[in-house]
Formats: structure tokens, sequence, C-alpha cells
């Protein structure tokens, strides 16, 4: 298994998330990754564009959002980097706490670390967030 | 082809949508929000989703469902779900909200829960 990296710059719609998706699931199916762990890797992306486009650059299209994947022999990672203020990760309230179960939102980042291995985040001083996320093959 | 095809029909006093596609942010989630939205303004209270054909749903699709299901009991309607695939059931577990929901794999235990 060789390392491969692919770079997406996006632009901050909410189809952008269809497309960064289907350009991980091809880069997921080269990488030779399980099944399941594909569908958690699909969804923690799309979650992660999701907050990129709306909460990270507000659907402004002149700001983009970067994707990249890299593949290794031991893992998947993938980084999605946005031009917005930034945000507090532990201030997101736990969803699944029982005041916050019928909320109607919350639940993105909920499943980012659901369905990944690793995800972390990095607050850039000059603007824009870049959220890290990794999958062990 | 739409990214939700909602289709609506009548069971007795039940109004079933049988959904098929996608229930995610954007056109899938204000489709289904609308669907609810306008069953409401009809007075139809009791709705069972029939969800054996969405074949995709996110935080934002889950979070529609979450408000459907608070706006009808809002009207003291009733809102069930049927046929969820594993995993729907899986998101609906990790996120503690199968218990919320009435849950049915038969169409016909469903109905008959409404009475």
């Amino acid at each position: 298994m060789t390392a491969e990296t692919t770079e997406l710059s996006l632009p901050s719609r909410i189809d952008t998330v269809a497309t960064a998706a289907a350009a991980v699931a091809e880069f997921v199916s080269r990488s030779g990754i399980a099944e399941d762990a594909a569908f958690g890797i699909d969804m923690a992306v799309r979650e992660a564009v999701t907050n990129a486009v709306v909460h990270g650059n507000r659907q402004d299209e002149n700001k983009t959002v970067d994707v990249t994947l890299k593949s290794s022999p031991d893992a998947v990672e993938i980084s999605v980097h946005d031009q917005g203020a930034g945000f507090n990760p532990e201030d997101v309230p736990d969803p699944t706490a029982e005041e916050n179960i019928l909320k109607a939102s919350g639940r993105g980042i909920f499943f980012m670390r659901s369905f990944m291995d690793e995800v972390n985040w990095l607050i850039r001083p000059g603007g824009g967030t870049t959220v890290r996320m990794l999958k062990r093959r | 082809m739409a990214e939700l095809n909602i289709n609506e029909r009548q069971a007795g006093d039940v109004t079933v949508l049988d959904m098929a596609g996608k229930i995610t942010i954007g056109e899938g989630s204000v489709a289904l929000r609308s669907a609810v939205r306008r069953l409401l303004e009809e007075g139809k209270k009791r709705i069972l989703l029939n969800l054996g054909n969405v074949s995709y749903i996110d935080s934002s699709g889950i979070g529609e469902l979450v408000s459907s299901y608070t706006a009808i009991n809002k009207e003291a309607g009733q809102l069930k779900l049927l046929n969820l695939t594993q995993k729907l059931q899986d998101l609906l577990t990790i996120t503690k909200l199968l218990t919320v929901f009435d849950v049915y794999e038969n169409e016909a235990d469903a109905l008959n829960s409404f009475k």
C-alpha cells in the first residue's frame, strides 16, 4: 500500500457536501478500506463539510472549503479547512444528554467523533478552522 | 430525480408517507419538513413515515425527524416510523433517539398502534 494524497478546493455551497462525499468515496475505495469503515468515513466527511460550508464559511461563495485526503498503510486521514471565525468544540453540547435529545440540530460533531478514530480541530490565528479526522485500518 | 421522493397515501385516518432517497441537508430535509407541515395544516395529525427506501440520512435529516416529531406532538398528533434500515436504526441508537420514536417493522402493526 503506497501513500497517496488528494486535495480538493470547493465552493461554500450545500451541494459541495455531495461533491466532497463522492470524491472521498472514490478515494476510500481505492484505499481498500472495509465497507463498514467506509460508511463511517462518508458520514463524518459529510458532517465536517456541512459544518465548514454552513457554520464556518456561512455559505459565502467567495470562501472555499479545502479538503485533503491522505492514505497510508496505517490509516486514512481527512482534513477539512474553512475560512470561518472558528469555534471551541468543547462548547458544543452533548446531543445525547437528556435535555438535548429532542433538539433539531447539534449531532454533526457527535457523528464525526462516533465514526472516526481521532477527530481534532486546529483554529488558525489568522482565521479558518481545520478539522482533522483519522480512521485507522 | 429529486433527492427525496415522498408518496402520500391514506390508510384510514393515518397518513402514510413512503419515502425514497436521501434525507440530507438541503433538498431532502426541506422536502420532509414541507410534507409534514402541509399535513399538519390539512389537519392530518396521525402520520406514519415509511423509511424503508431511505438510502441515506445525515445529522440534518435526523434533526428533521426530531423536528417533525415535536411539531406533530405539539398539535396532539402522533408520528411513528416504519421499516428503518439497519444503518438508520444504528444512528438512532447512538443518538438515543430510538427510545423516543415509536418504531415498527410491519405496516399493519404500525397502523393498528394508532387506534
